[in-house]
């Protein structure tokens, strides 16, 4: 029950503050194949995406409820030849935009128009230090030459610019030329970040998940190597898998607390991956955004802890991590309410333990990512690595 | 670190608004906020690449005459804010 924006739940009230950060997945095409992606196995048609004035729309009714972050991403953002209307939109409106993309389709002179359309700041996402690693996870020759070029491009044209490496198996080993490739291209933040393992990257993930023996190696590079940096270059973010953790992740900061994503055809997600769940969500054809932001069912159904199960109802923890990932739970359990199977404290949580061991020695292929509907036989391509 | 001699300037990779839902100014960067307090809010909309550490001193105390002499408070709040690369001296 709502009231005034109070979310009353029987014993627990709570605020439900604005949607502080707006994720705008412009479209799920895509010029690349990674196998780690995330975006759902089921890309939908093109057909059914948002147009222009909807997106401009759903931008205007966010911002005024206080969306302040606002992230363009995919699939691949810059495939919308309307990029430049909605940046220089929602720029006026007062958001910070960002944009997410793999680089490809990037040109000097769409990097100067986004930036007079009022563009923040430039996420570039790379698959390994080299032509040879990265081309190869990207499913697409000359993939890193064109990044590589661009992220300068980026840094010459005055933007700040983050870069993206998802690590595996396939790339862990490179770490510490990633970190020289990036102090190289002069990047801002690096995000080092483990594949999180949902839509394509759930179903690759036992060639995806790194060892715990590479993760520790990793980690100790990247330390040391933040020691050598004295303060100066890119800030070095690394993200470990939380299936070495004993705790979960605090998932999107809580559902329904911060993060608002819109999928291509208008769905509107607590988070990226949400739609795996049984639960109905609305769309932004439908209805408006403040509806669902702070009535919707699905947005209320993991808000506050009367839905927890144990043993997070009793758990002094729960304020922390919020009983962990809910796709994760599903995927996992079948059952979205239950404790994430990463707490140590949870009676699943032998399945990380068996996922663990799984991923030593994979048995199915490797799926590349592919844009159609869904995938037959005959789209399943191995790659080797 | 402080510079006495050439105005404080904004880092680039910073944005500084007011936010009305907020009801604060706030920092923005690639994919995050700060949220700033009365005071930083006060001193930072000062730090504009023209504007000298004394001039800042003297405008703030200026506008808040009730709240005495503010030298310290700038100089604590700027030293912290020159450690988290929210503005440079150049
Ligand atoms: S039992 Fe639940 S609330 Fe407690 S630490 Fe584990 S996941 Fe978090
Ligand atoms: S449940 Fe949460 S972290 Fe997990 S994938 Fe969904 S929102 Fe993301």
């Amino acid at each position: 029950m709502i009231k005034n924006g109070f979310i009353m739940n029987n014993e627990t009230q709570i605020k439900v503050g604005p949607p502080l950060w707006l994720l705008a997945e412009l479209t799920y095409d895509c010029p690349l194949h990674c196998p780690y992606c995330s975006n759902p196995t089921e890309l939908g048609d093109t057909k059914d995406e948002l147009n222009t004035e909807q997106w401009l729309d759903v931008f205007t009714q966010a911002r005024a409820m206080g969306a302040v972050q606002l992230g363009f991403s995919g699939g691949e953002p810059l495939l919308r030849k309307d990029l430049e209307e909605m940046v220089k939109h929602s720029r006026e409106l007062g958001f910070y935009t960002n944009l997410i993309t793999s680089g490809i389709g990037l040109t000097e002179k769409r990097i100067a128009k986004l930036k007079v359309a009022g563009l923040d700041h430039i996420q570039i996402s790379f698959q390994g230090a080299d032509p040879e690693m990265n081309d190869i996870i990207a499913g697409r020759g000359n993939a890193f030459e064109q990044k590589f070029k661009m992220a300068q491009s980026v840094k010459a044209q005055g933007y700040p610019m983050v870069l993206n490496f998802v690590i595996s198996k396939q790339n862990i080993s490179q770490v510490e030329d990633i970190m020289r490739l990036s102090c190289q291209l002069n990047a801002d933040y690096v995000e080092l970040a483990t594949a999180q393992y949902y839509g394509w990257a759930y179903d690759n993930r036992d060639h995806l998940l790194p060892s715990q023996q590479q993760l520790i190696d990793a980690e100790k590079i990247v330390n040391e190597f933040r020691d050598k940096q004295q303060g100066k270059g890119p800030q070095f973010i690394f993200v470990t898998p939380d299936y070495f953790e004993v705790r979960p992740k605090a998932c999107m900061n809580g559902w329904g607390s911060t993060f608002l994503t819109i999928a291509p055809d208008g769905s509107a997600l607590p988070c990226h991956s949400a739609k795996m769940l049984p639960l109905k969500f609305p769309n932004v054809k439908d209805k408006s955004i403040s509806d669902i932001w702070q009535q919707d069912f699905s947005f209320n159904r993991f808000r506050g802890d009367s839905w927890m199960p144990q043993p997070c109802q009793s758990c002094d923890e729960k304020e922390k991590d919020f009983g962990g990932c809910r796709c994760q739970a599903f995927m996992m359990t079948g059952d979205m309410d239950k404790t994430d199977p990463v707490c140590s404290k949870s009676p699943d949580h032998h399945l990380i333990q068996e996922a663990i061991e799984r991923a030593k020695n994979p048995k199915n292929p490797l799926l590349e990512r592919v844009n159609k509907r869904s995938i037959k036989d005959a789209d399943i391509v191995q790659i080797k690595l | 670190m402080i510079n006495q001699s050439v105005p404080p300037s904004l880092n680039a990779m910073f944005r500084l608004q007011w936010e009305q839902a907020q009801d604060c100014y706030v920092l923005l960067f690639p994919e995050g906020m700060v949220k700033l307090n009365g005071s930083a809010g006060e001193i930072m909309q000062l730090v504009d690449g023209q504007n000298k550490i004394a001039d800042i001193i003297n405008i703030l105390n200026k506008k808040f005459p009730d709240a005495g002499d503010l030298t310290d408070d700038v100089h604590e709040f700027l030293i912290a804010a020159y450690d988290k690369k929210w503005l440079y001296y150049e």
